[in-house]
This record gives structure tokens, C-alpha cells and sequence, in this order.
């Protein structure tokens, strides 16, 4: 079976996921169709490499809305609230929009039915085609909004049917993480050589690891010294795909937000051959 | 009464209500001290439950804030790193600045 969905995560905000991404889906659409999904919904920022019109459509999520005609006060609601987002007083009711999870437990436990569900938006999902066979999708959560997870499920829905879908990861290694990395046929670790990156590199192996989605590195700004990150990614099993070195001109590109695959027109059969080493990895194994 | 008081009012492991007519004292846990998020309404419910009108603590978050004029419990701030003992005196001295 064919590798269809790749997470590029990384841990550490920074190291070059977006770039790696971006590239990736760039080099890999000159021969297929590619959809690119930005899953980093506090800060895409992925559009930044492309340019072209996109549409919207909004996400939304259900929030209880409480008839205190019908409610009793009774406080079952605010018990079984994990995260406080109700709290009942003798004859009214309150309810913290900005701590509710949207799990709908509070209308199954009122015993008067006098809850009831509202969708509301909590960010939107844009969409574009920069290339011929490039889609790009990108999921943006709404200032002060919570439901991160809700909006990356937007996104990758929408990236649906395709043949080879990427999605670039948020930092960290938090619930938006899992959940970008959750379905996905392969996890490309992208890291970079500083004891920072190094010690997150290996806190997003651990969850690649535990979804039980096969793993390999992408080694950025490297200077062409990387015994330590070569020890770390040994240690945990990590094969290292690709190395991009510290070099003047693809930072050049990189700062005045362009794709350096495109004007560095060797580097479209790299980002190919790691496609290709990512199938021999996975391909055969799911 | 010979504990500290622990200045983040939802993260607090316990609280004690003092009854100040009968000056009773019953310490009861804060399930929520633990909780990842939301602990301040959660505790400020427990109070409610529990009729309490007025609370010493050290600090209290935005969402405790609004949960606790909700619920028009007076909060009073004790940062003086002692014992409840020692906020409570001052309360009744009424020395303690009012937060809420």
C-alpha cells in the first residue's frame, strides 16, 4: 500500500517543519497530486510560501445553552463538568463559554432536558490551489478559542479524498499533535542540532512510537556535524532521511518567504528521493 | 488551622470553612486541585455548595474571579505566607485588603 498521509512534526516551534513541508509538497506535486494541510491552527503559517486567492468556510463546534425556565438547579450539569465551564447558584446558572469542551455531557446528564446544543464558530478553514496539483489547506483557530482539535479535524476532512496528503504538525507534543499525527501512514521528524531540539526530538518520537506511526529525520541548518543527533536518532531507531545544510542560500529564499525547492531546482529530486525512502520505510509495513 | 494557606485559590488541596457565629471548623478536599484546567469555578462551585459567603486566599484567576461575583462571594487576599490561623485573625481583625 502506498504511504498516503505524512505528519511532518518536530516538537520544537522553529526548527523548519513548515519549511520541510511546504518543500516536500512542492517538489512532490510536480509529478502528483498533493494536498498540504496546515494542522498548526494557533499559528498557520504555511500560506506564507504561496500565493494565491483561497476560500473559507467557517468551523464550528456545539456550546449547551441553558432554558433556566425548565432548569432545577440541581447542579448535575457543573458535577460531571471536567473543566468548570457551569456553575449553578441557588436560582441561576452560568456558563464560561471559554472553558467549555463541547463534550455534550452536561445536556446528557440533565434530567429536565433543559439543555440543549448551539454550534458556534471557533475558527475557519481556508483553501487554495497555489499549483495545478497542489491543494493547500489550512485550519485557523479563532483568537482566545480552545477547540485547537476540533479545527485540525475541519482541516483534514476537508483535505479529503486525495491521494497523498501532508500535514504539517504544531509544535510540542500536546493533544493538537496526537491528533494531527493520529491517522497519519508516516511521521517525519524534523529537528535541528541543539540540545533543545535534540530533547524534543525525542518527546515527539515517543508519541510517533506510541500511535504506532513509523518514523524518520529530517536534519535542518545542519553544519554538517551531527554525530550527537545521529546518536540520539540511533538510540530511539530513527533512520535520518535527509539533511538540508546551513547554507546562505536557501536561508535567502526562506526569508523572503519562497520556497527554496523552486529556485533550487536539485533539491525537488531530494524531497522526491525522501518520498521514495519513506515508502521503502512504511509502505510495505501497513 | 496549623496549615499554610495556599495562595492559588483554585489549586488549593483543601479548604476550611469556619463557621464565625459558632466558630466551627470542617476541612473539606478540593477534588479539582489537580485538574488541568477550569479549577477555579469547579472550587468556587464547591463554596457555593457549601453556603460559604466570604473567602481568604492569596490569589484568584479571571475565571474564579467571575464565578465568584457570580456567585457574590466576597474574596479577601492573605499573602503572608502563615497559617489559616493567622488569616483568619487578621480577618476578623479586618485587616485584609478586599480582592472582590
Amino acid at each position: 500500500m502506498n504511504v498516503a498521509k505524512i505528519a511532518v512534526a518536530s516538537g520544537k516551534g522553529g526548527t523548519g517543519k513548515s519549511t520541510v513541508a511546504a518543500n516536500l509538497g512542492y517538489s512532490l506535486a510536480q509529478e502528483r497530486d498533493v494536498v498540504l494541510v496546515d494542522c498548526d491552527v494557533e499559528e498557520p503559517n504555511l500560506h506564507l510560501f504561496f500565493q494565491d486567492g483561497r476560500s473559507e468556510s467557517p468551523v464550528t463546534t456545539p456550546v449547551p445553552v441553558i432554558d433556566t425556565s425548565a432548569c432545577t438547579f440541581c447542579g448535575r450539569c457543573a458535577e460531571q463538568c471536567r473543566y468548570g465551564a457551569l456553575l449553578v447558584l441557588e436560582n441561576d446558572i452560568r456558563f464560561f463559554r471559554e472553558l467549555c469542551h463541547s463534550c455534550g455531557g452536561c445536556s446528557l446528564v440533565c434530567p429536565t432536558g433543559a439543555v440543549r446544543e448551539e454550534m458556534e464558530a471557533v475558527g475557519r478553514v481556508w483553501e487554495s490551489r497555489p499549483f495545478p496539483h497542489l491543494r493547500l489547506i489550512s485550519g485557523v483557530l479563532d483568537v482566545g478559542e480552545i477547540h485547537s482539535t476540533r479545527v485540525i479535524q475541519a482541516a483534514k476532512q476537508a483535505a479529503e479524498p486525495a491521494g497523498l496528503i501532508i500535514y504539517d504538525a504544531p509544535p510540542g507534543t500536546a493533544c493538537p499533535v496526537v491528533e494531527t499525527m493520529e491517522d497519519s501512514d508516516f511521521c517525519l521528524l524534523v529537528t535541528e542540532s541543539t540540545p533543545f531540539g535534540l530533547h524534543d526530538l525525542e518527546l515527539a518520537a515517543a508519541v510517533a512510537k506510541k500511535l504506532c506511526v513509523p518514523a524518520g529525520v529530517v536534519i535542518n541548518r545542519s553544519d554538517g556535524d551531527d554525530a550527537e543527533t545521529m546518536a540520539v536518532c540511533s538510540r530511539h531507531d530513527l533512520p535520518v532521511l535527509l539533511r538540508i545544510p546551513f547554507d546562505r542560500k536557501i536561508a535567502a529564499w526562506q526569508n523572503r518567504g519562497e520556497l527554496f525547492a523552486v529556485h533550487m531546482p536539485q533539491w525537488q529530486g531530494r524531497f522526491t528521493d525522501l518520498y521514495t525512502r519513506i515508502q521503502d520505510i512504511a509502505g510495505g509495513s501497513r | 488551622m496549623d496549615a499554610p494557606v495556599e495562595e492559588r485559590f483554585g489549586r488549593s488541596p483543601y479548604l476550611i470553612l469556619i463557621d464565625t457565629d459558632t466558630g466551627t471548623e470542617t476541612s473539606i478536599q478540593n477534588p479539582g486541585a489537580d485538574a488541568a484546567g477550569g479549577v477555579g469555578p469547579r472550587t468556587v462551585q464547591l463554596l457555593v455548595n457549601h453556603g460559604v459567603k466570604a473567602v481568604v486566599t492569596g490569589q484568584v484567576g479571571g475565571n474564579a474571579a467571575s464565578a465568584l461575583q457570580a456567585a457574590g462571594i466576597d474574596a479577601y487576599q492573605y499573602r503572608a505566607g502563615g497559617t489559616v490561623r493567622d488569616a483568619l485573625a487578621l480577618y476578623r481583625a479586618g485587616k485584609l485588603t478586599r480582592l472582590l
